[in-house]
């Protein structure tokens, strides 16, 4: 069984929880079997997991798990792997998952892989799999030689995808350990896709001079829906929240589309956004590096080429919905 | 307070990326190697303001080849005090905490520190498997500590926010950007390090379960196509009917 290990926030399953059933369910098939979800804590709808490929729902439905301790998630997920004899686990390659990975590894006595964006393949009755490494300059395929195995799957690499329909949620009888890391505080911005799960970022260089010229990002942002982004001078500025940083040092990324505006592109930047599916850059500078890595751009003036583009994207919105 | 730093060596950040052996290895003939900068620049410096807040000792782990001792006298320059080097040239992450776990396991530590990843196999993984191995706590993505007696108070990056979070020692924390600033040794920091104590330990024996066992390059991106600043619709077109991405 491949047991896919679903979070949610606020109790709620979000886009990534969809992706990862979905890839739970083609790498179940890969394998010959079925695939399962876990899920932690207080959520509505479990039962929703079963349009994406999930055979079965197990619940372990204890309010302690509301919040992520490494130490108790793991317990509990390996705890129900083992009782369910789940062979392959599977979580996002998120804040929460990250955490959790190297954990589960170690308790199943398994071979890790992380942030995976390829379905695993059995070569010889050989398991491999592929991952993005070296920040993104090249793919790594790793062999996993292990009876248990855990993956954990980049965001915004497999589109979840509808198969079936609600299946029964089963509880989970799990005693869950007391956990020694005790969560004060949680700040997220409410009401944006967040960055790492982000299909469409719209991100600001030193280009723009100053935070008092965002606006004509965030329109252009909310002419599509997107998320904003920024390079690692302007989040050291404070111009910008630290969170929105992507590159070698912030976040990685992999939207469909990157807008980098007044941004030149050095290799640490490109290194966080390098796996984008389309990069448009937007930059006076014809000489800019980004421009080497784009599939479109723009050499103008950003303070005259956003707004115009703005309103080209309003135009078309409205034509679409027209 | 006793405080284990864990540092891994990394192509520099701009370095060529390119495969040798058939594809199987990194090609590292030309390519200069530092300290990854998470554990450099953000678990290694805070390590070393907290001995330097609270007394104690900063000690450097690395599980690698004697040729990664420039890296690791690197960090005794910056400041810690002591550094152990497990001598073997590791596969896997798992490998990699394994060693570390072994030799934490004696020394009794009050906090790990890690980077959040490696910038070669962006794995994020050795921070955990440690923890697990010691049965300790685990916090990820740490961008701010501050210690209180046996309380630490931590916040830590999550998806488009940050969480605080509380625990006592000890614990093993992987540190990202906002930690700490980046030190540069200074000449006296650089003589000081020659003389600091550099230990290398034999690995204890352990089968790697997950190896990368060949690379590619991702495919050569195309030329960019320029669109006129004065037609944006032309741009909105291509991203619609070309890039079929709006």
């Amino acid at each position: 069984m491949v047991l896919v290990l679903v979070e949610t926030q606020k109790g709620k399953f979000r886009k990534p929880a969809f992706e990862l059933v979905t890839y739970g369910y083609q790498t179940a098939q890969v394998l010959g079997t079925e695939c399962a979800a876990l899920v932690l804590g207080t959520a509505e709808g479990a039962e929703e997991l079963g349009k994406y490929g999930a055979s079965k729902v197990y619940h372990v439905q204890d309010s302690s798990l509301d919040t992520m301790d490494s130490q108790v998630y793991a317990a509990v997920a390996s705890q129900a792997a083992s009782q369910l004899g789940a062979k392959v686990v599977v979580i996002n390659h998120s804040s929460t998952g990250k955490s959790l990975l190297g954990r589960l590894a170690v308790r199943l006595n398994a071979g890790s892989v992380a942030g995976v964006n390829g379905l695993p393949v059995l070569e010889g009755g050989v398991f491999k799999v592929k991952k993005p490494a070296f920040s993104g300059k090249a793919i790594s395929e790793y062999e996993v030689t292990s009876d248990a195995k855990v993956l954990s799957l980049m965001g915004n690499s497999f589109q979840p995808k509808v198969v079936g329909g609600p299946v029964a949620v089963e509880k989970l009888d799990i005693d869950v350990p007391a956990g020694r890391v005790v969560s004060r505080e949680m700040k997220r911005v409410e009401g944006v896709t967040p960055l790492p799960e982000a299909e469409l970022v719209v991100s600001g260089g030193r280009g723009l001079k100053g935070p008092e010229n965002w606006g004509i990002l965030e329109d252009l942002a909310e002419a599509i829906g997107a998320t904003t982004a920024c390079s690692r001078p302007v989040a050291d500025a404070d111009w910008r929240p630290h969170h929105e940083h992507v590159g070698q040092t912030g976040i990685a990324i992999r939207p469909n589309l990157y807008i980098a505006i007044g941004i030149s592109g050095a290799i640490q930047h490109l290194a966080g956004v390098n796996n984008s599916q389309t990069i448009v850059v937007i930059n006076k500078d014809p000489e800019a590096p980004f421009f080497k890595a784009a599939d479109y751009g723009v050499v103008g003036d950003l303070f005259e080429v956003v707004p115009r583009l703005t309103e080209a994207l309003r135009k078309f919105k409205a034509e679409q919905a027209g | 307070m006793k405080i284990l730093v864990c540092v891994s060596k990394t192509p520099e950040t701009t370095a060529r990326i390119a495969f040798t052996n058939g594809n199987t290895e990194f090609d590292s003939s030309g390519v200069q190697f530092i300290m990854n900068p998470y554990d450099e620049w953000y678990a290694l410096v805070r390590a070393i303001e907290l001995q330097e807040a609270h007394g104690g000792t900063v000690t450097i782990i690395n599980v690698g080849p004697a040729e990664n001792d420039t890296v690791i006298r690197k960090g005794l320059a910056i400041g810690a005090d002591e550094a152990v080097r497990v001598d073997v040239s590791p596969r896997s992450a798992l490998y990699v905490a394994k060693q570390i776990a072994e030799y934490a396991r004696e020394q009794q530590f009050d906090i790990i520190f890690a980077g959040k990843e490696t910038i070669d196999h962006n794995g994020s993984e050795v921070g955990a498997m440690v923890a697990e191995y010691l049965d300790m706590p685990f916090i990820s993505f740490a961008t701010t500590l501050s210690l209180e007696g046996e309380r630490a108070t931590i916040s830590r990056e999550i998806e488009g926010g940050e969480e605080v979070q509380e625990v006592n020692l000890p614990f093993v924390v992987s540190a990202a950007k906002g930690m700490a600033e980046q030190r540069i040794p200074n000449m006296r920091g650089i003589m000081m390090a020659k003389k600091k104590p550099l230990n290398v330990i034999p690995p204890v024996p352990f089968e790697d379960l997950a190896v990368a066992t060949s690379y590619t390059l991702p495919p050569a991106k195309t030329a960019v196509k320029l669109v006129s600043p004065d037609n944006m619709d032309e741009l909105v077109r291509l991203l619609h009917e070309e890039a079929k991405v709006i």
